[in-house]
């Protein structure tokens, strides 16, 4: 488990999170949601290690990640948003560094790679971006970590690819992982990641499961207008409509409505989420 | 597999089953793949295939046998028939008549074969 404490850190002057607190569960695939500059590579950064906290804490299975012990390292991998080339072949490098990780399996390597279409034969710095992109992608799921954090995983990728990231991530993970996943991208991930933090200036508005979000929240789908609806968007054939979920319907969640109604209604939806 | 409806995706993955089991594709004591085997397989987040699971074992569609896994129960048949008919008595056969009458089209003009 992860215990996110009043957390808070700061560029400068600029105050980037403020009172964090969070606690992310074992056996999930968390999206990481958030307008541009609200600091989710920040948060991603300080739970994987790399950044202090400068107030609060972060407590990964009883380690401080900052203190970069061996243990916890071996056994959590970041994926930044942007990627190194590197003058190697991909699975020169995945031989040679995998074995940073206690759990790097290369057969695991090998078949992610091949689920994605990259050839493992080809030299990193000679690859595009998508291809390079879906070698360290292959990387960190083959890693076995118990802690996986991913900054926007799916940016540069063609559309197959979407669509087998979504299936890897489930094919090569352990069962028992913590998986943060942020990204600008919702539809790429829709139906995989669950439950949904959303991040907004100094402030977590929401981090609930699908589950709680569609009891909690309805969204309508049809034609019919809904004067009661906190939200509504225009699609092609109707509208999405989010309202309370007074009857206990069930219905799909939509994240990017959700998103724009929890913007919308910030209070509110705080105080609908919070037990 | 396609998600198009507007019904949240566990239960659409409850339909799926269900409709394998009523054209026989899924036999009375098959397995099924295991959450995480079905969530890799359509791309959906396991703890939503794991909710689909626990809803159709409620309702005795299927049954789990602890560190094997999840087969089909062999009265799940008739417990999907008996549910599906009345799903469509209820719901879905109104909502035809809507349209029929919306459209004007009389019962006669049906060819029923």
């Amino acid at each position: 488990m992860i215990t996110i404490k009043d957390l808070g850190f700061s560029y400068g002057e600029r105050n980037v999170l403020k009172n964090i607190n969070m606690t992310l569960e074992e056996g999930r695939i968390y999206g990481l949601l958030g307008e541009n500059g609200v600091g989710k590579t920040t948060l991603l950064t300080l739970l994987c290690g790399l950044k202090k906290p400068q107030e609060g804490s972060v407590d990964a299975d009883g380690h401080t990640p900052f203190k970069r012990e061996t243990e916890l390292l071996s056994s959590q991998y970041y994926l930044s948003d942007d990627v190194a080339t590197v003058n190697m072949k991909a699975i020169d490098y995945a031989a040679d560094y995998g074995r940073f990780w206690e759990g790097f399996s290369m057969e695991k390597f090998v078949s992610a790679m091949k689920d994605l279409e990259t050839d493992p034969q080809l030299k990193m710095n000679k690859m595009s971006y998508g291809q390079l992109k879906k070698t360290y992608i292959s990387f960190a799921l083959a890693c076995n970590a118990k802690f996986l954090y991913m900054d926007e995983p799916t940016n540069g990728l063609d559309i197959p690819s979407k669509a087998q990231f979504r299936k890897a991530v489930t094919k090569y993970t352990r069962e028992d992982s913590i998986i943060v996943i942020s990204t600008h991208q919702v539809r790429d991930l829709e139906n995989i990641i669950d439950p949904i933090i959303i991040l907004d200036r100094q402030d977590v508005l929401l981090n609930a499961t699908i589950e709680e979000i569609s009891k909690k929240l309805h969204f309508d789908y049809t034609n019919n207008r809904r004067p009661d609806s906190l939200y509504s968007e225009m699609i092609p054939g109707g509208s999405i409509q989010v309202s309370l979920n007074t009857d206990e319907q069930d219905s799909k969640v939509n994240i990017e409505a959700l998103f724009n109604t929890v913007h919308l209604h910030k209070e509110l939806i705080k105080g609908i989420f919070s037990k | 597999m396609e998600f198009n409806s507007n019904k949240s995706i566990y239960l659409q993955i409850c339909d799926v089953i269900c409709e394998n089991i009523l054209n026989g594709s899924l036999a009375p004591d098959a397995r099924i793949p295991s959450v995480r085997e079905y969530g890799a397989e359509i791309g959906v987040n396991p703890n939503t295939v794991m909710r689909a699971y626990e809803k159709l074992t409620n309702e005795g569609i299927i049954y789990n046998r602890r560190g094997i896994g999840y087969f089909i129960n062999p009265q799940a048949k008739q417990i999907v028939l008996k549910s599906r008919r009345k799903e469509f008595l209820e719901n879905e056969l109104p909502e035809i008549i809507r349209r029929m009458k919306l459209l004007g089209i009389d019962p006669s003009e049906l060819d029923i074969r």
